[in-house]
């Protein structure tokens, strides 16, 4: 561990959940202005989280709460050490934990809509997995390295070597935002077929610590976006933000303009996706070094 | 080291007194003792070879008396099954049985000559198995001394068989031993022949029809790879005059080795072959245990391990691997649609041998390593998950995922020790994940796109079902009464130290990869390449700390904030307590929400076939290639 | 600190009604009327509500639910009745199985009237209840 790691570590922890939150007052705003509304304040998020923090602490079920708070202290650990430059797939094994905690809290009152969120979750999660450990290997066999601190230190940006994975993380990114036309288990809009699936009986502060959580797993998502672009040129680090407001903009119009889908194409476009982008890039990829 | 023909002969000398004392009593002491014995003299053997033998110790058996005895039991064995099969009209697996019998007995008598090799020898690898079988498979005894008590006190329909049961039992671990440790093919062989007829035994242990379909199935696909055995022994012995396993490996002899991996194939229950693992559910749950953790499916997994040197660049390894990498898949598909949680089981075995298998087939320094840290913890995980279940199943009277909402305020204990063991099995930082990120790291490494894909989406469908069956168990009970926990002392002693190996060797991962891992892979290959670097074990011990830590640390944070309770949202038409809800006529109704199960695609009977048409067709034309190549 | 009359969530339940008001309650969310500039989101969940907007009249069906609903809310919350049913039962006062208006089974804090009430005074109903959410709010701090 260096002092720039650390650094970044420390950056990541204070500055993910301002960025998370700003990102997502965006997107409020700008889906706003898409629909030819005027929208509310891009700090919306921050004014809801710290209302629901003060609502009166309402539980359904007694321990939820300590699996809700180990859910968000995991994503910042995951988060962290992606930051740290650590390896890009044990962070990737660490979010499924993550993502694995969020179910358990979720599922630990096993009402009705929860239940179903939970179940549509775990699909989710089953359809992005692969996309996902393939985007490390992605990483892996175009720099030869799992740790972010040597990828980003190459010469060449990984996105030349592999364009289409770039695309299928593109695309479970809509997955992870909870974004439609993939959002079954939960949505950040009003109604919908499960009311609020997952997060149904979260009730005040612990809705707001899940938002937390969102925002740091916004910002170490968009990191592995920027992982894409950067290499040891310092300028490739402002390319990088721009590909990342470019790719927040794109979830952002994609969300807008579809509506949900089941979750048999869900699950079965994901992993056609996954196949097509990611096997074939690797394949040729490998089949070039061999 | 006469420790080691000890090890082999005590199991079976112990076999027939199981046999011979009636009285139950006596018969559970002694088996205590034996196990106390058995495991003793291991924890000796382990301690000799630290101390004084670091080389590979060849024993040479010039006894007269012990090669007829083999020749007699050899043929005893095929008699017995050509008698059941006779019995049971099933007359085609006796042939299986008749052919390989005869091969090797003309083989010994009459074949060419056969230059003088060591029979048994104990290396690095050999050790590491013998303390699985020993330790595992010990404790297995244990608990089946308990659970078998209550089996037949519930089960009075069947015959109270338990000395014939635990006869089998001890009968399986010194076939074990003889398997491990052996190093000539015949002997090997001999073994092998005697862990798939004891297999069968005990998965027809309860006589009833749908046991006896299943124990012969087992049978004709084990006797199958016994025939195959043979075959390459007998070929290897045209070829090469030796029936050593390590001059095959170091020979590279493309048969022999291609029909050693076709029977460890179907030893280790990978497809087409998965259905005999899948029928021995049957059977009382130790016998389950004891075939699904540490012995039967470990034989094949082993003979893969000594042969994947020979492995690496050859189509026999990619058959093997590609074979692992599709059932590693496949299975882990099949078990979303299990209910069952025996099946799940299983099917979650099947599944992580095919990654064993994987690794095997692969047959790089990094494969094996990451191999054989999956075996050890599969081993354990396994074990303990199988008698945790029986355990379950024995006081919920069900073992049906479903039933088991709630456990954790049922059943607190087995519960408890049932979520280690799923934790274990697929989250971060944990055993099986440190070794599904080697095997990633070795296939990548080994530039294999195929792999890569199998092991993607394999590890994404086995985290949809443990993850339902973690939350079924966190879940709310649907009734308050507590269940009353009838699992015996013998039962929960071997829980614990199941569960105590399950941590330990989840915390000391790091160490066990130096001291233990390491070495066998180096004693396999000569050498081997450092696959944990620094800032990798740092992640992991930062993610251990933290699954440990975290989730204590927000529960006694979260315990002290006041709350106010209010019941769960169902349209405003909750009864009130949360598992009734009022109906339109205004009368309650039990509300349930079972888990996804995804029937409509993944149920056995619309799966399993097709998976079985695919994988048998690869294997076959493999196999074609490989023979017409070498030929 | 960031006030919470900034972040009012509501939620929009339907009673005994000719789904009128429940249609111009929608109205208010659409791009022409815009609630969600003030902030607004129509959760449709009682748990993560401030705010519970009742349309239609009580019967003798829906009361339990709706009483359920308002005791799933956590404090601080405001009741906001919507149109002329809502507020005293409207033409269906006088039915068999109508109760009257919201205030017969839970506490009423802001009347909407109208038939049906115009997506105007709707979101001009709204204001008042999330000024009234944030003085229940203080009370409710200043209570502890």
């Amino acid at each position: 561990m260096d002092v720039k790691a650390i650094v970044c570590v420390i950056l990541y922890l204070v500055c993910a959940p301002f960025i998370g939150g700003l990102l997502d007052g965006f997107d409020r705003k700008i889906s706003a202005r898409m629909q030819g509304r005027k929208g509310p304040s891009v700090f919306q998020p921050f004014y809801d989280v710290i209302k629901l923090f003060q609502k009166e602490p309402l539980i359904v079920k007694r321990s939820q709460k300590f699996l809700v708070m180990t859910y968000l202290l995991f994503m910042v650990i995951t988060g962290s050490l992606f930051f740290a430059g650590m390896d890009l797939l044990l962070c990737f094994f660490a979010l499924t934990t993550c993502a694995m905690f969020l179910v358990l809290a979720s599922s630990f009152t096993h009402s009705p809509y929860a239940s179903i969120g939970c179940q549509r979750e775990l699909l989710q999660m089953m359809a992005y997995e692969p996309r996902v450990l393939l985007t490390a290997v992605g990483f892996y066999v175009a720099t030869d390295s799992f740790a972010v601190r040597e990828i980003v230190t190459k010469d060449i940006s990984a996105i030349a070597y592999m364009p289409a994975v770039f695309i299928g993380f593109l695309f479970i990114l809509t997955i992870k935002m909870r974004k439609s036309p993939f959002d079954l288990s939960t949505a950040h809009h009003a109604h919908q077929e499960v009311v609020k699936g997952v997060t149904q009986e979260m009730v005040g502060s612990n809705l707001a610590l899940i938002h937390l959580a969102e925002w740091y797993e916004y910002v170490f998502l968009l990191g592995v976006v920027g992982l894409f672009i950067v290499n040891s040129h310092p300028i490739s680090y402002v390319v990088a933000v721009v590909v990342i407001l470019l790719t927040y903009f794109l979830e952002i119009l994609i969300d807008n303009v579809s509506a949900r889908v089941t979750w048999k194409t869900l699950l079965f476009s994901t992993w056609f996706v996954t196949l097509i982008s990611g096997g074939i890039n690797i394949t040729i990829l490998v089949l070039m070094q061999r | 080291m006469n420790l080691i023909p000890f090890l082999i002969c005590f199991p079976f000398v112990v076999a027939v007194f199981m046999f011979l004392i009636r009285n139950n009593k006596i018969r559970n002491g002694v088996a205590y003792t034996s196990v106390a014995v058995i495991m003793a003299s291991v924890v000796y053997l382990v301690f000799d070879y630290l101390t004084n033998g670091q080389e590979a110790n060849p024993i040479t058996v010039h006894n007269e008396f012990i090669e007829l005895l083999i020749l007699i039991v050899e043929v005893g064995l095929m008699f017995l099954v050509v008698y059941q099969c006779i019995k049971y009209k099933k007359y085609i697996i006796s042939i299986l049985s008749i052919v390989q019998t005869v091969l090797i007995v003309w083989l010994e008598q009459y074949g060419p000559a056969i230059e003088e090799t060591p029979q048994l020898y104990l290396d690095k690898l050999s050790l590491l198995m013998v303390v699985i079988v020993a330790f595992i498979g010990g404790l297995i005894t244990i608990y089946a001394v308990g659970y078998m008590h209550g089996y037949h006190h519930h089960h009075t329909e069947f015959a109270d068989q338990r000395y014939y049961f635990f006869m089998l039992i001890f009968t399986f671990l010194g076939a074990m031993f003889g398997l491990v440790l052996s190093k000539s093919l015949l002997w090997i062989d001999f073994f092998w022949e005697i862990t798939s007829i004891v297999s069968f035994l005990l998965i027809g242990y309860t006589r009833t029809t749908e046991a006896i379909n299943n124990s012969f199935r087992a049978l004709w696909m084990n006797l199958l790879g016994g025939l195959m055995l043979a075959l390459g022994i007998a070929q290897s012995a045209f070829q090469i005059h030796s029936v050593d396993l390590q001059a095959v490996v170091s020979n590279g002899l493309v048969i022999p080795i291609a029909c050693f991996a076709f029977a460890a194939l179907t030893k280790s229950a990978q497809l087409p072959f998965s259905k005999w693992l899948l029928g021995a559910m049957v059977a009382p749950t130790p016998s389950s245990a004891l075939l699904h953790s540490a012995t039967m499916v470990k034989a094949g997994v082993y003979l893969l391990l000594r042969l994947s040197p020979a492995f690496a660049g050859t189509l026999t390894g990619t058959m093997v691997s590609f074979i692992g990498g599709l059932t590693f898949l496949l299975a882990s598909l099949l078990a979303i649609s299990k209910s069952d949680a025996k099946a799940v089981l299983a099917y979650s075995t099947i599944s992580n041998l095919g990654l064993i298998t994987a690794c095997a087939g692969v047959g790089l320094q990094e494969t094996i390593w990451a191999a054989i840290y999956l075996l050890i913890f599969h081993a354990v995980s396994k074990a303990m998950m199988f008698q945790d279940v029986g355990a379950v199943e024995n006081s919920l009277h069900s073992r049906n995922i479903e039933n088991m909402q709630g456990l954790i305020y049922r059943l607190p204990k087995l519960s408890f020790i049932m979520l280690i063991g799923i934790a274990g099995m697929y989250l971060a930082p944990f055993g099986m994940l440190i070794a599904k990120w080697a095997a990633f790291k070795a296939f990548v490494d080994a530039r294999n796109p195929l792999l890569i894909m199998f092991i993607a989406f394999g590890s994404a469908t086995t985290m949809f079902y443990w993850t339902k069956w973690m939350a079924k168990v966190i879940g709310p009970p649907r009734v308050d009464k507590p269940l009353r926990d009838v699992t015996k002392k013998n039962e929960y002693f071997s829980l614990y130290v199941h569960a105590f190996f399950m941590i330990a060797i989840c915390l000391s991962c790091i160490p066990m990869s130096t001291y233990l891992v390491i070495p066998i892979v180096v004693s396999l290959f000569g050498a081997a390449t450092m696959t944990l670097n620094a800032s990798d074990v740092l992640v992991m011990l930062i993610l251990l700390v933290a699954i440990v830590v975290l989730p204590l640390i927000c529960y006694f944070g979260a315990k002290k904030r006041k709350t106010t309770h209010v019941i769960s949202y169902m349209n405003g038409v909750n009864a009130g307590d949360n598992r009734n809800f009022i109906d339109a006529m205004g009368e309650e109704k039990e509300l349930y929400t079972a888990n996804w199960y995804m029937m409509e695609y993944l149920s056995e009977d619309k799966f399993l076939t097709p998976c079985i048409a695919i994988s048998a067709a690869v294997l076959i034309i493999l196999m074609c290639l490989i023979v017409g190549g070498a030929i | 600190m960031a006030k919470v009359s900034r972040s009012p969530w509501v939620i929009h339940y339907d009673g005994s009604s000719c789904n009128g008001c429940d249609i111009e309650v929608l109205a208010c969310l659409t791009p022409v009327y815009d609630a969600e500039r003030f902030g607004i989101v129509n959760t449709g969940n009682p748990m993560h509500a401030d705010i519970l907007l009742i349309t239609g009249g009580i019967n003798s069906q829906n009361a339990s639910v709706v009483e359920q609903i308002y005791k799933q809310m956590p404090n601080p919350k405001v009741v906001c009745a919507i149109g002329t049913c809502a507020c005293t039962g409207g033409v269906f006062k006088e039915c068999y199985n109508i109760k009257g208006g919201a205030d017969t089974v839970i506490p009423v804090d802001i009347y909407v009237p109208g038939c049906a009430a115009r997506p105007q005074s709707i979101i001009d109903g709204i204001v008042q209840a999330v000024d009234l959410f944030q003085k229940k709010h203080e009370a409710m701090k200043a209570g502890k």
